[in-house]
């Protein structure tokens, strides 16, 4: 019993894990541009789909750190030409646009590269259990925790000790007078929006290694990080992070008692939070 | 009655004529009257959503979850309670409005994208319950098993089980009670104290008006014309599943509001037609649909994010 509800909860920990690199994402494009990207979740299959077709020629370890940036790179792209016109617009807008695209990616990657389930193939010594008892306790799981500790952090350190992170927060709190400062804001949200998309396309390469690869992964991904952003606090990064890992965890632990429910507690947990705290774990009061 | 009020009801008549008359034309130009019921019963969706969309300036992204209750709530009705096609609508609107009755104070505080991304999360709730459940619901299969059923009035009986036409006038009628109804509300002065709200919810607060009481009235309103559509959705097609709880649903219902036109009362309706009959020629023609809604999407808010209607207004005016 103990070690079911270890691995669950462990199991748990990871799926929150990539619930966080996503709500990170998701987080920083909302928080600086008021724009919900429903399309994340696209972005975040494009990555692992790939990286999939990148692993022949330069390896799982060259694939890990090229997919999540062509990305990042689609996905600056996809700002300049199409959302940037909608700032400043009705939020309801670019919610439709990014849903539309969402529909266009999910399509679209079916298109190329079929709508079977296709196989990942990661580095074999990653994938052998570690322990004997603990035979959940894989070298590929600890490693998904691992890079995505080292995102984080590295978010972390890119938002506090650099000019682009610290433009970046600033312009969160009060975008105007950024602007006035000379800053160019245009290119700002850009940046920001390809940062929040490395994260999804990072997502994106770890996550098939572990749930398969299949076009409609980012669909399936997307309302739990909503929900992490929700729980954690609107506004506040680390709160999303805490938000993503609570609603993994709650999730994993469900499941050795209550299977069905594994996937409506988290929405259970986010009714709760509103009634309780309505600005969420950390978010800050009066924002929203 | 003056000519400008004359002018004004113009639009109205066409709209009801054609609607009285659609099972009479429509077959005529290539259509078939289940697509006219399909085009009735989500219009009626999607004005029901522009009723807080459109005229309280609510963004809610999570209708398809109420449309889903009155779905199931008028299939489970009919599949393991009593066999009555009335008794099944009724407690399709009851669930769908309690339901969004009780989820009410927990959103309505939140504006804007926020309120967006909460009533879309909270959709997924009855979204896992409808596909988890798999004995009751039927699961990802859908409820199947069970018809809508004539109609019995002690003197008459109305056969809307197997003359599609007859259920497309039922269909119609609650569509013109609803609209009725909603059209009421919305020049009473609770209407206009919704707009006030929506055109400048600040202002509003200062002059006493009970903000967050209102926007929760407008939404259960809404959500509960969204129920009966979801119950008529079911009985049109003797079946249910847990797409029409799915979130991609709560986004057509936008789409249609918006690309008719969110600001014009018959906007939605027109919207409505125009997706479904795209979505029915589109998904005849090619496997990759998907993408050409996704595109549609796209050029809708690039091009005409004033829908139809908003571009026909402008026209005329200058």
């Amino acid at each position: 019993m103990t070690q079911l509800v270890l691995f669950n909860v462990f199991n748990g920990l990871i799926v929150g894990a990539f619930y966080a690199l996503m709500a990170l994402g998701l987080s920083l494009i909302l928080n600086l541009s008021g724009v919900i990207n429903f399309a994340h979740g696209g972005f975040l299959a494009i990555g692992g789909y790939l990286a999939f077709t990148m692993i022949p020629y330069v390896g799982f370890w060259g694939a890990l750190v090229l997919a999540p940036i062509l990305t990042a790179v689609i996905g600056v792209i996809v700002e300049r030409v199409l959302i940037r016109r909608l700032y400043g617009r009705d939020p309801l807008y670019s919610l439709l646009l990014t849903f539309g695209l969402a529909f266009m990616i999910e399509d679209g990657t079916r298109f190329i590269w079929g709508a079977q389930s296709l196989p990942f193939q990661v580095p074999g010594w990653l994938v052998t259990p570690l322990s004997s008892e603990y035979f959940f306790l894989t070298g590929y799981r600890l490693f998904m925790v691992l890079v995505v500790a080292v995102a984080v952090i590295g978010l972390f350190l890119i938002l506090g000790r650099t000019r682009l992170g610290i433009r970046i927060r600033a312009g969160t709190l009060d975008l105007e007078t950024v602007s006035v400062l000379g800053v160019n804001v245009r290119v700002l949200r850009n940046m920001n929006f390809g940062l929040g998309i490395y994260l999804a396309g990072l997502a994106g390469v770890l996550a098939v290694g572990q749930l398969g690869l299949q076009p409609t992964i980012g669909a399936s991904l997307i309302m739990p990080s909503f929900v992490a952003i929700i729980v954690g606090g609107l506004g506040s990064l680390p709160g999303t992070l805490l938000g993503g890992l609570l609603i993994g965890v709650a999730s994993g632990i469900t499941t050795v008692f209550f299977p069905s429910a594994s996937e409506a507690v988290i929405y259970v947990m986010m009714a709760v939070v509103l009634l309780v705290r309505p600005r969420g774990l950390l978010g800050e009061e009066g924002r929203f | 009655m003056d000519a400008p009020n004359l002018n004004k009801q113009i639009p109205s008549i066409v709209v009801w004529l054609l609607l009285l008359a659609m099972p009479y034309w429509l077959p005529a130009i290539g259509g078939y009257v289940e697509l006219g019921s399909e085009v009735v019963v989500l219009g009626l969706a999607a004005m029901a959503l522009n009723f807080l969309l459109g005229y309280t300036g609510v963004l809610s992204f999570g209708h398809a979850a109420y449309f889903g209750l009155g779905a199931y709530g008028a299939a489970m009705t009919i599949r393991y309670l009593v066999p009555s096609t009335g008794l099944g609508i009724v407690v399709g609107i009851v669930v769908g409005t309690v339901a969004a009755a009780i989820i009410g104070p927990l959103i309505i505080r939140l504006r804007g994208v926020y309120f967006a991304m909460v009533t879309i999360a909270f959709g997924q709730v009855f979204y896992f319950i409808a596909f988890r459940w798999n004995n009751v619901t039927g699961g990802d299969d859908g409820l199947t098993g069970w018809t809508r059923l004539p109609l019995h009035f002690g003197f008459a009986t109305i056969d809307i089980q197997n003359n599609p036409n007859a259920f497309y006038y039922l269909v119609l009628a609650l569509f013109a009670v609803s609209v009725g109804v909603m059209a009421w509300l919305l020049r009473s002065p609770f209407g206009r104290t919704l707009i006030a709200i929506r055109e400048n919810e600040r202002r509003a607060r200062f002059l006493g008006i009970p903000v967050d009481q209102h926007i929760w009235m407008s939404w259960v309103i809404s959500c509960g014309f969204v129920s009966l559509a979801g119950a008529l959705y079911a009985l049109l097609n003797n079946f249910v599943d847990p797409r029409a709880l799915y979130w991609t649903q709560s986004g057509d219902f936008v789409i249609m509001a918006v690309l008719g036109g969110m600001r014009s009362f018959w906007g939605p309706l027109i919207g409505a037609a125009i997706y479904v009959v795209l979505r029915d020629y589109l998904s005849s023609q090619t496997e990759n649909w998907q993408s050409f809604i996704g595109l549609f999407f796209v050029l809708v808010v690039l091009f005409f994010p004033r829908g139809v209607l908003g571009m026909i207004r402008r026209k005329v005016m200058s």
